[in-house]
């Protein structure tokens, strides 16, 4: 399935729930803010929700700035 | 004690910095530790997915206030998303709008930072605006409900300094809000000069993090911002046109 990823549209070769998906890609959770479809997706529901095909994506994080 | 209230939160130290462009992160914690600064901005970016990178929030130390920027935000509504994503993030509900569409001299849109404000601070963000520093601007915001303002001094990162003084001093003395020198305080004594004129406090970045040796150019802001602030509580004498004697000038020397 399709997804797009901060704008990168990515292969998934499974369906697994955002909080795996961070995991996997060696995020620490912690430290992030996920848009969700367009929408802000609290943390308590990584673990709930199952990226699907077509999905949309933006993990960010605090940088340095001015 | 002289303290600076903003949001409901008492602050000691009216030297705020940002937490961009330093060669080395680490020294944000021992600059901290040494200047007692309170407030600190930073961005929010995408994470990069090939990893690497440590988080700034590992370098800054846990007992300061967050205070995000909307950096990348060409108009309003990208600041408010900006700013509802950092809140998110858990980091608090402080927020320093920045709205910028020009690229060379990245000054500020005050009509869209005027309206992120507005819906920010109906929302219950501490709403610090960067403005460019216009006197109805600066009332436009604090009717908007801005928790102070922050007109810059000189273009962002161009370590010029005060260049906007006379109006920065009309904004200090027609506001009701706290006016923070933001953006183009490239040295200590300019902050001095900010505060001396009754800032409420400076906000430092790209002067600190680019410096030879940023801890103690944090050190030397440091100190004039507390240097400037005494002066301005002890009230300067006025100045003349002409020399005043020092000291007393009844004669002996011609009786």
């Amino acid at each position: 399935m399709r997804v797009t990823v901060n704008g990168e549209s990515l292969e998934l070769s499974e369906s697994t729930t955002l909080l795996d998906y961070l995991i996997r890609r060696n995020l620490n959770p912690a430290v992030l803010v996920v848009e969700y479809n367009g929408k802000i997706l609290h943390r308590d529901h990584w673990s709930q929700i199952q990226i699907g095909d077509g999905d949309t994506l933006e993990i960010l994080s605090f940088v340095g700035g001015g | 004690m002289d303290k600076l209230i903003i949001g409901g939160r008492e602050l000691k130290n009216r030297l705020f910095i940002g937490s961009g462009k330093f060669a080395d992160e680490s020294l944000i914690g021992p600059i901290v530790a040494q200047t007692g600064v309170e407030v600190i901005t930073v961005a929010l970016r995408r994470v990069d997915l090939s990893g690497g990178k440590e988080n700034i929030l590992n370098y800054i130390p846990k007992d300061c206030v967050l205070l995000p920027n909307t950096s990348g935000a060409r108009n309003a509504e990208e600041a408010v998303r900006i700013a509802r994503l950092a809140q998110a993030a858990g980091c608090g509900n402080w927020v320093k709008i920045e709205v910028i569409s020009d690229n060379k001299y990245l000054l500020p849109d005050n009509n869209e930072t005027i309206k992120a404000t507005r819906i920010l601070a109906e929302e219950g963000f501490v709403v610090l605006p960067y403005m460019h520093p216009d006197l109805y601007a600066a009332k436009e915001l604090e009717r908007a409900g801005a928790a102070a303002v922050m007109p810059l001094g000189a273009p962002i990162g161009t370590n010029r300094g005060l260049k906007t003084k006379e109006i920065v001093r009309i904004l200090i003395e027609e506001c009701e809000l706290p006016v923070i020198v933001d953006a183009g305080i490239g040295k200590p004594s300019e902050a001095a000069e900010a505060m001396e004129m009754g800032a409420a406090a400076v906000l430092v970045n790209t002067a600190i993090a680019t410096a030879g040796n940023p801890t103690m150019m944090a050190n030397a802001f440091s100190q004039a911002v507390q240097a400037g602030r005494q002066a301005f509580l002890a009230q300067p004498g006025e100045t003349t046109e002409y020399a005043r004697a020092s000291s007393p000038l009844t004669g002996f020397l011609r009786s």
